[in-house]
C-alpha cells in the first residue's frame, strides 16, 4: 500500500481529499477506490426515483394531509434534460388543484426529490415535522403537503398561485456532491405566481444533520423569514436575514440546486 | 437573408445566419433546450455545408445580435482591425478552416482581425483534432508575478476551497497543493460567501503565504467585482480581480456587471502595481450555457455566445481566462462527449482570439460523465497547449460540489507530455526541494523542511 502523506493529519481541518499519497504521479489504489464509491453514491442519489405514493402513506400515518401532484417529466433522464418542464405542473395536477376546496393558506408547502431522492428519503420527514411545528407555533396556516416528483424550484410558484397562498415553500433535494449526497434545500417565495425570478426567493441550503444545518435550525429560520416576508410583502434579495443567533447561511449557493 | 439546400429531393431551409449557426453546431443539450439545435443529423450536416460557404465578411455585415441593443456587439465591431483581417477578407468559413490547417507557424497575429462569430463558425466545421492542431499554434503569454503560457509549459490554479471558508481548512489544502507542485497560475479561492470581512480574511491569508514563502505566483479570492473594488478601496491586498462574464450585455447584466464597471475595476487593480514581471490583473471565468441560463442569448447558440464572452475578456488583457466547461450541468452539456467537445472548442476559440486560455476540466454528479472523461479532455488539452488547469485535492471540490482535476492529474500531464510549470515557479519548486530539477516531485519531497514551516500557517 502506498503510504499517505505526512500531512494527512491536517484532514482534521477539512473534508478535502488532502495528503492522499501517490503511486508515481497517480492517486494510490485505496483513495482512488474511495473516490469511485463516493461518486457512485452521488450518481445513485441523482438517478434514484422517488416514490411519491410511499411517501404519502408515511405522511398519512402521521395524519398529515398530503396531495400527490406531477410535472410533465417522464423519467430522471428527461428531468435532467428539461428543467423547463420540471418547473410546471402536468395538466391533470393543475385540474386537481383547481378543483380543491380548501381555504387559501398562508403557506403552500411543497416537497420534491429534486436532484437527490436520497436527500428527501433521509431528511424529508423529520424536516417536515420541524417545519409544521414551527409554523404552528407562529400560527401560520399551511396547505396540504404537495408532493411532486421530478420538480424544479419554480413549480412552487404555480402551486402557490393555484392555492391562493400568500407564500410558497418548497423543500427540495440538492445537487449531490461527493462528500454529501443527501442535502436538502428550502426556497421561500412571497406572492407566488409563474414568472417569479430567483432573485425573488430566499434559500436555506445544506440541510443534512449532523454534518449540515439541523432540522430545527432550518425550520426556525424558515418561520422567521416567512413572517418577515408576509409582514413586509416581499421575499428574495430585498429580504435580508437579520436573524442573529445560530449563524446559518441565508443564501445558499444557488447553482447547486434544482432550478 | 435565408439559406437553403436540397438533399435527396428534400429541401432544407435556414431562415438566417443566426439559425444556420445553431443548426450547424455539434450536438449539445443547451441548443436543444433553447430550440436552436438541428432536428436531424442530416440537417446538421447540411447546415455545416452551407455555413462553410458563408464569406467571413458576412459576420461583419450581419451581426447576430444587433449592436443597437447590445454593447458586446458594439465592442466586437469597434475593436475589429481591418488590417489584421485583410489576409482573410476574401475567404469563406470553409476556406478559413483550410487556411488555418495549411499554414505553419504562429497564428497569434490573426487575433485582432477575427470576431468571435467567425471563430465560432469555423470551429463548428472542425473536428476535435483540428481544434487541437490549430490551438497549439496560438501562443498567448501573460505576466504578473510569473510568466504564463510559454511553449512547453502548463500551469495550475491551486483551488483550496472550503465549505465554510475556514482559514485552517483552506491552509491545509494550500499546503497539500504546494507540496504537489500546484499553484503557478494563481492560488484562487471560491469564497462560500461574498461577505466583505470574510473575503478580506482570505485575501490576507493568501498574501501572507505568498510573501512569507516568496512564492512567484498571484492570489485571487473569486468574489464579485464590486466586492473586490470595495476591498481595494479599503486597502486589502488584491492581486487579481475576478469576474464571471458572458457574451451578451443582458447576460452580463445578470452577473451585475457591464464593460464600464470592468474598466473601472481593472484601473483600480493596475494602480496597486502589485505585479512583478507584468501587471495583467484580470481573471475571467466563462462557460457555454451562461447566456441561455440567464435567458439572455437572443436566439444565438451556446457556443457562439461563449465565443462572444471572449471578446469581452480580451478588452481587458487578462492574466487568466478559464472556461469552467462542465460546471453548468447536463441541461447544457449532457455527457462526457459534449463536455469534451465544448472544452476543445472553448480553448480553440479563446486562443485564436488571443486569450490566455485555461480550462476547468470538470463535471457535476448529475451529468453523464466521470473521471475517465476528464482524463480524456485533460490529455487532449495538454496536447492543444492549454495554459492552465485546476488543481483540487483529490479532484473533489468540497465547497462547490463538483469534480475537477487533481494535483496528481497535473503531475500525470507533466510526465506524459513533458510540460513544465511557469519558469519562475519551477525554480521556486526546485529551491524548496519539492521538484527534483527534472520536472518531477522529489523522492523526499514529503520530508521537505517546507512542510514544517508551512504547518505554522494552521496555527
Amino acid at each position: 500500500m502506498a503510504p499517505r502523506d505526512p500531512w494527512f493529519e491536517l484532514r482534521r481541518y477539512t473534508q478535502a481529499r488532502i495528503g492522499q499519497g501517490r503511486a508515481g504521479c497517480a492517486t494510490p489504489t485505496q483513495p482512488q477506490l474511495e473516490f469511485q464509491l463516493a461518486h457512485a453514491m452521488a450518481r445513485d442519489a441523482v438517478h434514484q426515483a422517488w416514490s411519491v405514493e410511499h411517501f404519502a402513506q408515511v405522511l398519512a400515518a402521521k395524519t398529515w394531509q398530503s396531495l400527490a401532484l406531477a410535472t410533465p417529466i417522464l423519467n430522471r433522464r428527461h428531468y435532467l434534460q428539461r428543467p423547463d418542464l420540471g418547473r410546471i405542473l402536468a395538466p391533470a395536477s393543475r385540474d386537481t388543484l383547481q378543483a380543491l376546496e380548501v381555504p387559501a393558506p398562508d403557506v403552500a408547502l411543497v416537497v420534491s426529490n429534486g436532484l437527490s431522492s436520497t436527500a428527501v428519503e433521509t431528511h424529508g420527514l423529520p424536516l417536515l415535522a420541524a417545519v409544521i411545528e414551527a409554523y404552528a407555533e407562529c400560527a401560520l396556516s399551511i396547505s396540504p403537503i404537495c408532493l411532486v416528483a421530478n420538480a424544479r424550484v419554480a413549480v412552487a410558484d404555480e402551486i402557490g398561485a393555484l392555492l391562493g397562498a400568500k407564500a410558497s415553500v418548497i423543500i427540495v433535494g440538492e445537487r449531490p456532491g461527493l462528500s454529501a449526497a443527501d442535502s436538502l434545500g428550502i426556497y421561500l417565495t412571497h406572492a407566488p405566481q409563474p414568472g417569479r425570478t430567483d432573485a425573488e426567493r430566499n434559500c436555506l441550503s445544506n440541510i443534512r444533520p449532523p454534518a449540515g444545518m439541523s432540522y430545527t435550525a432550518a425550520a426556525a429560520k424558515l418561520a422567521y423569514l416567512t413572517r418577515q416576508a408576509l409582514q413586509r410583502q416581499l421575499s428574495g434579495v430585498a429580504l435580508k436575514d437579520d436573524m442573529r443567533e445560530g449563524a446559518v447561511p441565508s443564501d445558499g449557493e444557488p447553482m447547486l440546486n434544482a432550478r | 437573408m435565408h439559406y437553403s439546400a436540397t438533399v435527396n429531393g428534400r429541401q432544407l431551409r435556414f431562415a438566417d445566419l443566426r439559425i444556420l449557426m445553431g443548426k450547424a453546431s455539434p450536438k449539445r443539450a443547451a441548443d436543444e433546450l433553447a430550440g436552436l439545435a438541428a432536428e436531424s443529423e442530416v440537417e446538421r450536416a447540411v447546415a455545416q455545408q452551407i455555413l462553410a460557404e458563408v464569406p467571413l465578411t458576412t459576420f461583419l455585415e450581419q451581426p447576430l445580435i444587433a449592436p443597437e441593443h447590445d454593447e458586446v456587439s458594439r465592442l466586437i465591431l469597434e475593436r475589429h482591425d481591418p488590417a489584421a483581417f485583410a489576409p482573410l477578407a476574401s475567404l469563406s468559413v470553409g476556406e478559413f478552416r483550410d487556411r488555418l490547417l495549411a499554414d505553419g507557424g504562429d497564428l497569434s497575429a490573426l487575433a485582432a482581425g477575427l470576431t468571435p462569430e467567425m471563430v465560432a463558425a469555423v470551429s463548428k466545421i472542425m473536428r476535435n483534432q483540428d481544434l487541437i492542431a490549430v490551438a497549439r499554434r496560438c501562443r498567448v503569454i501573460s505576466r504578473f508575478r510569473n510568466t504564463l503560457g510559454l511553449d512547453g509549459r502548463l500551469s495550475t490554479r491551486l483551488q483550496p476551497n472550503h465549505p465554510t471558508d475556514d482559514p485552517r481548512g483552506i491552509a491545509a489544502s494550500i499546503i497539500d497543493g504546494l507540496l504537489y507542485g500546484s499553484g503557478d497560475a494563481v492560488i484562487g479561492i471560491n469564497p462560500a460567501t461574498d461577505n466583505l470581512h470574510n473575503v478580506r480574511t482570505l485575501l490576507e491569508l493568501l498574501d501572507d503565504v505568498i510573501r512569507r514563502y516568496q512564492i512567484p505566483t498571484q492570489s485571487c479570492v473569486l468574489c464579485h467585482v464590486t466586492t473586490a473594488m470595495e476591498l481595494m478601496q479599503r486597502g486589502a491586498p488584491v492581486d487579481l480581480v475576478f469576474q464571471s462574464i458572458a457574451g451578451t450585455e443582458a447576460a452580463n447584466r445578470g452577473f451585475g456587471i457591464d464593460l464600464a464597471l470592468l474598466r473601472e475595476a481593472k484601473a483600480m487593480a493596475e494602480a496597486l502595481k502589485r505585479g512583478e514581471v507584468g501587471n495583467q490583473v484580470m481573471y475571467f471565468e466563462t462557460g457555454q450555457g451562461s447566456a441561455l441560463s440567464a435567458n439572455a442569448h437572443h436566439g444565438v447558440d451556446a457556443q457562439t455566445c461563449e465565443a462572444r464572452a471572449y471578446a469581452v475578456a480580451r478588452e481587458f488583457s487578462p492574466l487568466l481566462v478559464n472556461t469552467v466547461v462542465g460546471f453548468i450541468g447536463p441541461e447544457y452539456l449532457y455527457d462526457g462527449k459534449q463536455i469534451l467537445r465544448a472544452g476543445l472548442e472553448d480553448h480553440f476559440c479563446g486562443k485564436l482570439l488571443g486569450l490566455p486560455m485555461g480550462c476547468d476540466v470538470c463535471y457535476t454528479n448529475h451529468a453523464e460523465a466521470d473521471q475517465n472523461d476528464m482524463d480524456n479532455l485533460l490529455t487532449l488539452l495538454g496536447v492543444a497547449g492549454c495554459n492552465f488547469i485546476m488543481g483540487i485535492p483529490g479532484a473533489d471540490d468540497v465547497m462547490l460540489a463538483y469534480q475537477s482535476t487533481s494535483f496528481h492529474d497535473a503531475l500525470y500531464l507533466r510526465q506524459v507530455l513533458g510540460l513544465r510549470p511557469a519558469p519562475e515557479f519551477e525554480s521556486w519548486l526546485e529551491r524548496m526541494g519539492i521538484f527534483d530539477g527534472d520536472n518531477r516531485l522529489s523522492a523526499n519531497s514529503a520530508k521537505t523542511q517546507l512542510l514544517g514551516r508551512l504547518s505554522t500557517l494552521i496555527q
